[in-house]
């Protein structure tokens, strides 16, 4: 047990391990978006009141379930790396941040299109988009922050601050969002309600919520591994590393 | 047998019989392809990204090594 | 004699720094008085930027001033910290054996009366200029004391965590804008249900639970942020 957390705080064990996790999860993950890709644009029969233009869900739903996710994620490998000073957990830290907003990003393009033929508007004050776009600037405030600090070890404990104060903000902005949103819901547009799925169209989406998931683990692991060559650049595994590449 | 069975299952569910209505989805096509493209451009860059920067900071690591290589012995032994 | 030479107790230490900060404020009375200058400003422009038509300008008082509000604590939140940091003072305190949650909570303590108590207390003029209905400036003035309260303990964070930069200002104000939002949406609403003759008690229940929560919560971040900021 022990001897796996000091393991864990190696770094080039965990460049290695991050390097086979990722031998196997990319290809699958990749299978995966294939396959859930392939299936819910040709295989899933419209929507009977939306069209075709549903199918914007397989890539809206999976962005921003793991955005959402992604912000967990990253205030625990925060609160590890506090608590525990653990440098490789603010390694995965600082590793979520950038791919949090970028699927924050794709969650609120994707719905934003998916809107303008639905809704017939691209942008509506709705207490989810409203909430996706608070949660992109916390995202942002993060890299803004890390970026800001140059020395990298504080910039990684200010970001892990910063993300546990979002954490315990997180569901009082959602709650009250929502809440103010019930407030000023405009009459005549009302698609707040739960719309059933049929299992036709759920299966695929549920295998695209999947590969995003691995997606991000993989996106994850390629930052950490760049982000500890870069941190450890003065070490002989890494020098190692660079003359092997410089060989080939 | 089994797969031949199992395509004509796969062909007989397919949705679009032409790559024209795949492209066009009834008008929304527009919509829906913009929308994946977008996610498609920003999914391939955050996967190539760290990629990219890694690869580009070895190469970096291994010129500057190459070039100290010759002389005094001075590069710190890592942990 | 020998008592005066023991380290002063959490109490008197806190009352101390607050003491302190707020003298140091008075000193420079032109950093108390620009916050409010700026809230007069801001104010200026809605009328010119919407046009001056009475009922336009009550639709959005409440939102307007609530905006306002929160743009002048953020302005000034930037400073908590920083005069204390670069000379050296902010180091002794976290050296001190008082426990630094409680001088934290001094210094924002400080920054509140400076700020928002005041703000608070000279919104009614501004409200009366934007044609706020009368019978809403109560709510006003009771919502500004609450949720500025909550504005200077999360600002506090936020100029915890970036004191040791240079360029902290704009920074701060995109680390902590998102975490303002919920008072901004329970003001406005205590302040708009107000003027539509509604109970206004529940939002200001909310805004005091928010500021029982910060007050809670946010000394531990500010003091995590400021050894951050120390030691780097």
């Amino acid at each position: 047990m022990w001897s796996f957390f000091h393991k864990l705080g190696s770094p080039p064990w965990l460049f290695g391990i991050a390097g086979s996790i990722l031998r196997w999860l990319l290809p699958i993950t990749l299978v995966a978006l294939a396959v859930g890709l392939v299936w819910g644009l040709l295989f899933t029969h419209p929507d009977f009141r939306q069209g075709n233009s549903y199918r914007i869900i397989y890539i809206h739903v999976p962005a921003a379930v793991v955005a959402l996710a992604g912000y967990y994620v990253m205030a625990i490998a925060g609160a590890v790396s506090l608590i525990w000073k653990m440098k490789m957990a603010d390694v995965a830290m600082k590793a979520c941040a950038p791919i949090g907003a970028a699927l924050t990003f794709i969650a609120l393009v994707t719905g934003s299109i998916w809107g303008k033929p639905t809704w017939g508007t691209w942008w509506v004050w709705d207490a989810r988009i409203t909430s996706m776009l608070i949660l992109l600037f916390l995202y942002l405030g993060v890299v803004a922050l890390y970026e800001a600090y140059d020395n990298k070890e504080a910039a990684s404990k200010a970001c892990a601050v910063l993300s546990l104060v979002g954490t315990v903000n997180i569901p009082i902005i959602y709650k009250s969002v929502d809440w103010w949103y019930s407030l000023h819901q405009p009459a005549s547009i009302k698609f707040t309600g739960e719309s059933t799925i049929d299992a036709s169209m759920l299966y695929p989406l549920l295998l695209m919520i999947v590969a995003f998931y691995g997606l991000f683990t993989c996106c994850m692991l390629l930052n950490m591994r760049a982000e500890l060559v870069e941190r450890e650049a003065r070490t002989n595994w890494v020098r190692k590393l660079a003359g092997a590449g410089a060989r080939r | 047998m089994i797969l031949q069975a199992w395509l004509a299952r796969l062909d007989q569910n397919l949705y679009f019989r032409s790559v024209d209505s795949l492209m066009d989805m009834d008008g929304h096509g527009a919509f829906v392809w913009s929308a994946y493209l977008i996610a498609g451009l920003v999914l391939v860059a955050i996967v190539v990204v760290p990629v990219r920067r890694k690869r580009k900071f070895l190469d970096r690591l291994a010129g500057e090594l190459k070039r100290r290589e010759g002389g005094p012995k001075a590069m710190k032994e890592g942990d | 004699m020998s008592r005066q030479r023991r380290a002063p107790g959490t109490g008197s230490f806190c009352l101390t720094l607050l003491r302190r900060q707020l003298i140091l404020a008075a000193r420079r009375p032109i950093e108390i008085g620009n916050p409010l200058l700026f809230f007069a400003m801001v104010v200026a422009l809605f009328p010119l930027g919407l046009g001056p038509a009475p009922d336009k300008l009550a639709d959005f008082a409440p939102g307007i001033l609530w905006i306002i509000a929160l743009l002048s604590s953020l302005l000034t939140s930037d400073t908590v910290f920083r005069s204390d940091f670069e000379d050296g003072s902010l180091e002794q305190l976290l050296l001190a054996p008082q426990p630094l949650y409680m001088s934290v909570l001094a210094y924002i303590a400080a920054h509140w009366l400076i700020t928002g108590l005041l703000l608070a207390l000279v919104s009614p003029l501004f409200a009366l200029m934007i044609k706020l209905p009368e019978q809403a400036i109560g709510v006003l003035v009771g919502g500004l004391l609450l949720g500025t309260a909550v504005l200077s303990l999360v600002g506090g964070i936020g100029a915890a965590l970036t004191v040791g930069l240079k360029r902290g200002g704009m920074l701060i104000s995109l680390l902590i804008l998102p975490f303002y939002m919920p008072v901004l949406i329970f003001g406005s609403a205590a302040v708009q249900n107000a003027i539509a003759g509604y109970p206004a008690a529940p939002y200001l229940a909310i805004l005091g639970a928010m500021l029982c929560l910060a007050i809670a919560l946010a000394p531990l971040a500010i003091a995590a942020g400021l050894r951050i900021s120390v030691d780097a």
